[in-house]
C-alpha cells in the first residue's frame, strides 16, 4: 500500500515537468510553424504574417498566407500531433519502443486503402482519405485477430504487424505496377508522405481527427501507467482493463488513419516522438500530450528542412523524417544492445 | 525439429532409421521431378505459350522461327536466372537459420538483401556503375556489412531470441530503406534505373546476367553444401559443438562468407526478394527432419522450384502484363511467416 502511495507521490512530482515540457514543445512547434509561414517562393516578413493572421494584412499577403501556406502549416501541425499521440498509445500498449503504428503495418494498411481508391476506383481528394481510414482500421482488426491467442501478447502483435505489412507492401507494389505510368508516379509520391500542396480539405480531415480523438486518448490514457504494471495490478486499482485498452487502441488507430489520410504514410514520427518527449521530461512515460506536441514540432521542423534543404526543390517531408528516423532507430538498437548486455 | 544426436553421431541402424533414409531419397527424387516440371512450364508458358514438343525441338535445334528466338533469348536466360537465384536464396536462408538457430532467419527479413541493394543504389547514384557485373561487388559488400550488423545487434546479449533478431533486421531494413529514398530523391536519373532493378524481377535481365554471377554463385553453393556437417554440430550449441571437435567461430565465419556470396549474387542479379529463404528450409525440414546435410541438398532443389513457380504465377495471373517475382514470393511467404509466428512458442533451432 505504501509503495503505491509513494508511486502516486512520485508521479505528482513528475507531472509539472511533463506539463512544462509539453507547453515548451507546443511553443516551439508554433514558432517553427510561424517560420514556415514566412518561407517559400515569396518570403514574407514575420510582422506581415502576424498582421495577416490578425486580419489586418493586405490582399497579396492574405492570399499567400491563407491560401498557399496556412493549410500546409496546419496540416503539418495536426498530422504531427496525431502521429505523436498515436505512437505514444501504441508504444505503451505493446510495451515496446518499436510498437508504433508505422512499424506494425497500420500506415501500410492505410496506404493500401488509399491506393485502391486512387488506382482502381479512380477517386481523389477526400475519397482517398476515406480509403486510407478504412484500410487502416481493417488492417488493425486483422492484426489484432491474428495476434489473438488467449489474449494478445504485445510482442506477437509487433511480429504480426511485420508479416501483415510485408503482405500489404507486396499488394501496394502490385497496385502501382499495374497502374498507368502517370497515375503510378502520383501514387509513388503519395506513398512517401508529403504535405506539399495540401488544402483545406486535408486540414478538415486532420483537424476533425485530432479534435475528436486526442481528448479521448488523453482521458483514457491515465490508465496507461497502470496497464503497464500488468493487468492484475490494473484490475486491483479499479481500471476496466479490456475496455480501456480497446478504446485506446481504436482511438490510436483512428489518429494514425486520419494522419495518413491527410498527408500520406509519413514514417518514423510516431516512432520517435514519444521517447524523445519522455527523455525531455525525464520520466519513463511522458504521457500523450507531450508526445503529441513533440510530433507537431518534429514534423514542422521536418517540413521546414524539406523546403530549404535543396534550393528550388520542394522535397516531400516524408523523406526528411525517414532520414532522421533512420538515425534515431539505429541509435535505439545500439542502446538496446547495450542495455541487454 | 529438435536437434538430435543422430545428426552427428551415426545411430545404430534400425527400421525407423532405414524408413527415414528411404523417405529422404524418395522425397529428393520427387522434388527433382517437380523441379523439372516447373522448368519445362517456365520455358513454355508466357504471354505467348509454346507447345512443349516445340520447346524441346527448338531447344536442341535452334532455327529462325519466333518460337526459337523466344526460347533462346527470353525464356531460357530467365529460367536459368531463376534456378541460380532460387538455389542461392534457399541455401542462404538455411545457413542463416543454422548460424542464428532461429527458424525465422531469412536474408530478406534480416535485412541482408536490403543491405546489398542499398550499396547497389549508392553505386548507381554516385559512382555511375551501370552493369550487373559492377553491381555484384557492391552487393557483396552490402550483404557482408548488414549480415555482420544484424548478428551483432540481434544476436548480442544474454538471450538473443528469434523475435529480437527479426526486429533488428526489420529495423535495419527500415533505416536502409529511408537512406535509399533520400538518395533517390537527390538523384532523379538514378531513380529510373533503380526502379527497374528494385522490384525483384527476372524480366529485362539480359542473358549475360546469369553468366556474370555464376562464378560467385557456384562458390557460394559449394561452400554452403560442404558446411552441412559443421552446421549439424553447431545446432547442438557452441559448447557441445566444441566437444565433438567442431570450431564454432570458424563455422560462423565460413557460413557468413557463404551467405554473403549467395545473397550478394542473387540480389545483384534479381533485386531484393523476400521470404524465399524462410519457406525453403521450412519445407525441407518437414520432409527430412533436422539433418542439415539433407536440408541443404533439398534447398538446392526446392528453392529454384519455388521461385520459378512464383515467376510463372506472376506471368499467368495478370496477362498480358506480368507480376514481378518478388511480389509473388511476398504474397506467398508472408502468410507462412504469420503462421510460424502464431505458434505458441517458437522452438529455437
Amino acid at each position: 500500500m505504501r509503495t503505491v502511495v509513494r508511486g502516486a507521490g512520485l508521479s505528482v512530482r513528475i507531472y509539472p515537468r511533463a506539463l512544462i515540457v509539453g507547453v515548451l514543445l507546443l511553443a516551439a512547434a508554433l514558432a517553427v510553424a510561424l517560420v514556415n509561414l514566412t518561407t517559400g517562393d515569396f518570403p514574407v516578413p514575420v510582422a506581415d504574417v502576424l498582421k495577416s493572421l490578425a486580419g489586418k494584412g493586405d490582399a497579396g499577403t492574405d492570399f499567400i498566407v491563407y491560401e498557399l501556406r496556412l493549410p500546409r502549416v496546419l496540416v503539418t501541425l495536426l498530422v504531427g500531433a496525431a502521429l505523436g499521440a498515436s505512437g505514444a498509445v501504441f508504444q505503451s500498449l505493446t510495451r515496446n519502443p518499436l510498437g508504433s503504428p508505422d512499424f506494425i503495418g497500420l500506415t501500410t494498411g492505410a496506404a493500401s486503402g488509399a491506393l485502391i481508391v486512387m488506382l482502381i476506383a479512380g477517386g481523389g481528394g477526400a475519397q482517398v482519405g476515406v480509403g486510407a481510414i478504412v484500410g487502416c482500421v481493417i488492417t488493425a482488426v486483422v492484426i489484432y485477430l491474428l495476434a489473438f491467442r488467449r489474449g494478445v501478447q504485445p510482442f506477437r502483435l509487433v511480429l504480426m504487424g511485420i508479416g501483415v505489412s510485408a503482405l500489404l507492401e507486396a499488394l501496394n507494389s502490385y497496385l502501382i505496377y499495374r497502374a498507368r505510368l502517370n497515375e503510378a508516379i502520383a501514387a509513388q509520391v503519395w506513398l512517401i508522405g508529403s504535405v506539399n500542396g495540401r488544402g483545406w480539405t486535408e486540414v478538415i480531415i486532420a483537424g476533425v481527427t485530432v479534435v475528436l480523438l486526442l481528448p479521448t486518448v488523453v482521458y483514457f490514457g491515465r490508465h496507461l501507467k497502470l496497464l503497464a504494471l500488468g493487468d492484475e495490478m490494473a484490475v486491483l486499482q479499479g481500471v476496466p482493463v479490456e475496455r480501456s485498452r480497446a478504446i485506446l487502441a481504436l482511438a490510436a488507430v483512428g489518429l494514425s488513419a486520419g494522419a495518413t489520410a491527410a498527408a500520406g504514410p509519413i514514417a518514423f514520427v510516431a516512432l520517435a516522438a514519444p521517447p524523445l518527449a519522455a527523455r525531455l521530461s525525464r520520466s519513463p512515460n511522458a504521457g500523450i500530450l507531450p508526445a503529441a506536441m513533440m510530433g507537431a514540432m518534429l514534423l514542422s521542423a521536418g517540413d521546414w528542412a524539406a523546403q530549404n534543404a535543396l534550393p528550388g526543390n520542394d522535397i516531400p517531408v516524408g523523406v526528411i523524417t525517414a532520414a532522421l528516423g533512420g538515425v534515431y532507430l539505429t541509435w535505439l538498437l545500439f542502446r538496446e544492445r547495450g542495455a541487454r548486455r | 525439429m529438435e536437434p538430435t544426436l543422430t545428426a552427428v553421431i551415426a545411430a545404430p541402424p534400425s527400421s525407423a532409421h532405414q524408413n527415414r533414409a528411404k523417405r529422404r531419397w524418395i522425397g529428393f527424387v520427387a522434388a527433382l521431378a517437380v523441379l523439372f516440371v516447373v522448368i519445362a512450364v517456365s520455358i513454355a508458358i508466357g504471354s505467348r505459350t509454346i507447345e512443349l514438343s516445340t520447346v524441346w525441338q527448338v531447344l536442341w535445334h535452334p532455327d529462325n522461327s519466333p518460337e526459337s528466338a523466344i526460347v533462346h533469348d527470353l525464356r531460357l536466360p530467365r529460367t536459368l536466372l531463376g534456378l541460380g537465384v532460387g538455389a542461392a536464396l534457399g541455401l542462404a536462408g538455411t545457413v542463416m537459420q543454422a548460424l542464428t538457430r532461429n527458424p525465422l532467419a531469412e536474408p530478406g527479413l534480416l535485412g541482408v538483401n536490403m543491405g546489398a541493394s542499398t550499396l547497389v543504389v549508392v553505386a548507381i547514384a554516385f559512382l555511375g556503375v551501370t552493369t550487373a557485373s559492377g553491381y555484384v561487388w557492391f552487393a557483396f559488400l552490402g550483404a557482408a556489412l548488414t549480415s555482420a550488423a544484424v548478428f551483432a545487434l540481434g544476436g548480442a546479449g544474454r538471450h538473443p531470441t528469434p523475435e529480437r533478431q527479426i526486429l533488428a533486421g526489420v529495423s535495419i531494413t527500415a533505416v536502409l530503406g529511408a537512406f535509399v529514398w533520400v538518395i533517390l530523391v537527390l538523384r532523379r536519373e538514378a531513380f529510373d534505373r533503380y526502379r527497374h532493378w528494385d522490384v525483384g524481377s527476372f524480366s529485362d535481365r539480359d542473358s549475360g546476367t546469369v553468366l556474370r554471377i555464376l562464378p560467385f554463385l557456384a562458390v557460394g553453393i559449394v561452400l554452403a553444401l560442404i558446411l552441412g556437417r559443421q552446421l549439424n554440430a553447431l545446432s547442438l550449441g557452441d559448447d557441445s559443438a566444441t566437444a565433438v571437435g567442431a570450431h564454432p567461430v570458424r563455422i560462423r565465419a565460413l557460413g557468413l562468407l557463404a551467405v554473403t556470396l549467395l545473397c550478394g549474387a542473387a540480389t545483384a542479379a534479381a533485386g531484393p526478394i523476400w521470404f524465399l529463404g524462410l519457406a525453403v528450409p521450412y519445407a525441407a525440414r518437414m520432409i527430412v527432419g533436422s539433418d542439415y546435410r539433407w536440408i541443404l541438398a533439398y534447398a538446392v532443389i526446392i528453392g529454384p522450384a519455388l521461385i520459378l513457380g512464383a515467376d510463372v504465377l506472376g506471368r499467368v495471373l495478370v496477362t498480358p502484363a506480368e507480376l514481378p517475382v518478388g511480389v509473388v514470393t511476398a504474397f506467398l511467404g508472408a502468410p507462412l511467416f504469420i503462421a510460424l509466428c502464431r505458434r505458441r512458442r517458437l522452438s529455437s533451432l
